[in-house]
């Protein structure tokens, strides 16, 4: 470890927190619906959608009708990403000349967008033509990020209101945040992004002939474009099979930087927009707090194992830290920095192997996904998924004291207990369920490329990144055949939408209860006392869960790698 | 529950094509424009030409094999490492017996060239992208001898061209010190031309 590296860590958590009220406020604007300076400019746009679509943002939803307006939107957008990808062969702007993506691949890719995971069997550069990554995966990219802001906003609208039965609009709160956050912020973006290097262009590839007289064919394609909006929204699917470390996606330090920055901007604002919209920006900020502990705590962790390298190389001669799968222009902090930022989210962006890493370094992204993506999160996800862990984090605090549970002035009952307990249950059944089925079949054995436990790891991160909507892996296992196109399909849909519909469901039991103002009987939920017990729970829970996995892949591959065993 | 699904039906197909105008077309192209406008150098790849030939990106890391040049890190990137259309890191594991044979068999060929020096760490591993452009200043270094005997120059030539080549961590900390492989071995094609 460096000073430099230090630093960078340190820098990159000081902006962080600084972005966490400007970016909230302008959050808080749009959760209000109320009008901002990029109305004059976007504001017939919006209305205009809406006109076309039959929309009237000011219906208030109830929290059914707001699920199901939600689901079927995404349906829709299902659908339509599956059709562009099946028809790539005969629609337009296709350069390469790429034919149709077969049933499986685009089964699972079209989930795979649509639910913000960006999950990826297929290497873009030679799968997907410039047109498949603009309309079929540049919109979704957008459009479940934007999705994810709204479910939040209506879990927070079930805190903040009173004695009421709706929770907002879904078409108004995803329409807003798409037109007026995402699309602003990403055009600037990909701006920043060309004026740095990364393609922006329509021409499918060019032919170089190197210094040593060989060919070389340099794919490239609107790079600048998707990749703005794949970090902003958490989405993380690359334009190149070698994702964020691509030179061409992710060409200088400062683009890192920045990348890393933009993953976890809206989700800090968001718990900065919570507190502000429960009337009292402490709990936004105790919230922040408690990911801020476990956020750093993996970074030292990664880090530190990083650095320290692989034994196994360091007896062939090739000292200091692990480099494999690393790139020269980021060094190791930035790698493991950008491996813990990108788990923490749920994003799912590298700029480094993990696959490669060592096998704690490599544990540390594994166990941030299987907590639910809670420090930080995703945009929107990362939030809504925490709250859950609030709700369990009173309840276990009021049975410890006896006292009835309370949150930000809503008493929490059994019927919010047991939906964020649906909720939080589902990702140990996805990961460790499907993982297991995985670990037994013929087809599921076929897909690890290296041997031993960490075949295992591979296995088991691929299903935790899946149902815990990342997206990132442990990119040797080859995972694009019918087997787990499927059963990675099914871990996403059901990660995704299994977690979100009970979130809506609290939503709406928490609206319509009435304001029970603070007393002397309430548990604090802003001092260090709370932020501690979020950060046991949150830990705990996914410790008992996942400890015994984490034993058999990555626990296991440390002492075989110490130990100098080679499989 | 049926009329909300109904009622959902206009504005979910309505706006999935909508956004897909705006987001899908609107949005690429319109940058795919300005890119091409402000910044046409990087929106086209940052080529490098020699009068119409490309020679290469100023981005992508290139195949060097003789010992007139300064060598890259191994690539995973295509059969044949380096293959700008197929990136890609290794991804073999720390306990991978594959991974500690490759490692084993490019010290031994590196400590051959230059025995007596410890190897760089990344001349013996495999980037994330398959496509690095840089090696550390050491991994520079560790090659000066090689190099000046096959261009015919002094050590200090050579090493004097590496010192020169090495770009510093913005800011003095924002990423690693490090070499250009393309830029450095342009520069000795110019200063010091293959006998």
């Amino acid at each position: 470890m460096t000073v430099a590296g230090w630093g960078l860590i340190l820098l990159f958590v000081a902006i962080l927190l600084a972005l966490a009220k400007p970016m909230g406020l302008w959050l808080f604007a749009l959760y209000e619906g109320r009008i901002t300076p990029l109305h004059r400019v976007l504001g017939p746009v919006e209305r205009g959608f809406y006109r076309l679509a039959g929309i009237d943002p000011n219906e208030e939803q109830g929290w059914r009708r707001y699920a199901l307006h939600m689901l079927l939107f995404n349906v829709a957008l299902l659908i339509f990403t599956y059709a562009v990808l099946r028809l790539q062969g005969v629609l337009p702007v296709n350069p390469q000349g790429f034919g149709a993506v077969g049933a499986d691949g685009a089964f699972n890719t079209a989930i795979s967008f649509t639910t913000n995971t960006n999950w990826q069997w297929y290497s873009g550069e030679a799968t997907l033509s410039n047109l498949s990554q603009m309309l079929g995966l540049t919109i979704q990219n957008f459009l479940s990020a934007a999705t994810g802001i709204a479910i939040a906003f209506a879990l927070f609208r079930g805190f903040a209101r009173r004695e009421v039965k709706t929770i907002g609009n879904f078409w108004a709160d995803m329409t807003r945040v798409t037109l007026y956050l995402l699309l602003p912020i990403c055009i600037v973006y990909a701006i920043f992004l060309i004026a740095s290097g990364v393609p922006q262009t329509l021409a499918g590839s060019v032919d170089a002939t190197t210094l040593e007289g060989v060919k070389q064919t340099i794919a490239l394609g609107p790079v600048a474009s998707q990749e703005a909006i794949k970090m902003l929204g958490t989405n993380g699917g690359g334009f190149f099979n070698a994702n964020s470390a691509h030179p061409f996606e992710n060409p200088t330090a400062l683009t890192n930087l920045v990348q890393m920055l933009s993953i976890l901007a809206i989700g800090v604002g968001l718990t900065w927009c919570f507190g502000r919209a429960v009337g009292d920006t402490r709990q936004g900020w105790a919230i922040l707090a408690a990911m801020g502990v476990l956020f750093v705590a993996g970074v030292a962790v990664t880090y530190w194992q990083e650095a320290a390298g692989n034994p196994v190389l360091h007896q062939l001669g090739a000292l200091g830290g692990n480099m494999e799968g690393k790139e020269v222009r980021f060094g190791i902090a930035a790698s493991a920095l950008f491996a813990v930022v990108t788990t923490a989210a749920s994003c799912g962006a590298v700029n480094a192997m993990h696959d490669s890493f060592t096998a704690l370094g490599g544990m540390i992204p594994l166990f941030n996904m299987q907590i639910g993506e809670v420090v930080v999160g995703g945009v929107g996800a990362g939030i809504y998924g925490f709250l859950l862990f609030a709700i369990l984090a009173v309840f276990v605090a009021g049975l410890m004291v006896g006292r009835t549970p309370e949150y930000v002035g809503k008493k929490i009952e059994a019927r919010e207990v047991k939906l964020a307990v649906l909720a939080i249950a589902i990702l140990p059944l996805v990961i460790l369920g499907f993982t297991a089925i995985a670990s037994v079949l013929p087809a599921g054995l076929a897909g690890p490329l290296n041997k031993g436990p960490h075949g295992f790891s591979e296995i088991l991160y691929a299903f935790t990144s899946c149902a815990g909507n990342n997206g990132s892996a442990f990119a040797g296992l080859t995972a694009g055949t019918p087997f787990y196109n499927g059963m990675l399909g099914v871990a996403m849909w059901l990660g995704r939408f299994f977690v979100i519909v009970p979130a809506l469901a609290i939503a709406g039991s928490l609206a319509a209860k009435r304001h029970v103002p603070a007393s002397s009987g309430s548990f604090p939920t802003t001092g260090g006392l709370w932020i501690g017990l979020l950060v046991g729970i949150i830990l705990i829970l996914g410790g008992l869960t996942f400890l015994p996995s984490l034993a058999l892949g990555p626990i296991a591959d440390h002492l075989a790698m110490v130990n100098g065993q080679l499989f | 529950m049926l009329s909300d699904l109904k009622s959902a039906l206009r504005p979910a197909l309505t706006l999935t094509l909508l956004f897909a105008a705006l987001l899908g077309l609107a949005y690429p192209l319109a940058l795919t424009g300005i890119g091409q406008a402000l910044f046409p150098e990087q929106a086209n790849g940052s080529l490098i030409r020699e009068g119409d030939r490309v020679i290469g990106s100023n981005l992508i890391g290139q195949k060097f094999t003789s010992n007139a040049y300064f060598h890259g890190r191994p690539s995973a990137a295509g059969s044949d490492g380096y293959d700008a259309s197929a990136s890609s890191g290794s991804n073999l594991g720390p306990t991978s017996k594959a991974l500690a044979e490759r490692v084993q068999g490019d010290v031994a060929t590196l400590s051959e060239t230059t025995p007596g020096s410890p190897v760089p760490p990344d001349l013996v591993t495999t980037s994330a992208s398959g496509l690095d452009p840089h090696i550390s200043p050491e991994a520079a270094f560790f090659q000066v001898e090689r190099v000046a005997k096959a261009r015919g120059a002094t050590e200090n030539e050579i090493r004097a061209l590496v010192r020169k080549s090495i770009e510093q961590p913005l800011l003095g900390f924002l990423g690693e010190p490090r070499v250009h492989l393309l830029q450095l071995n342009r520069s000795l094609d110019v200063r010091f031309p293959a006998r």
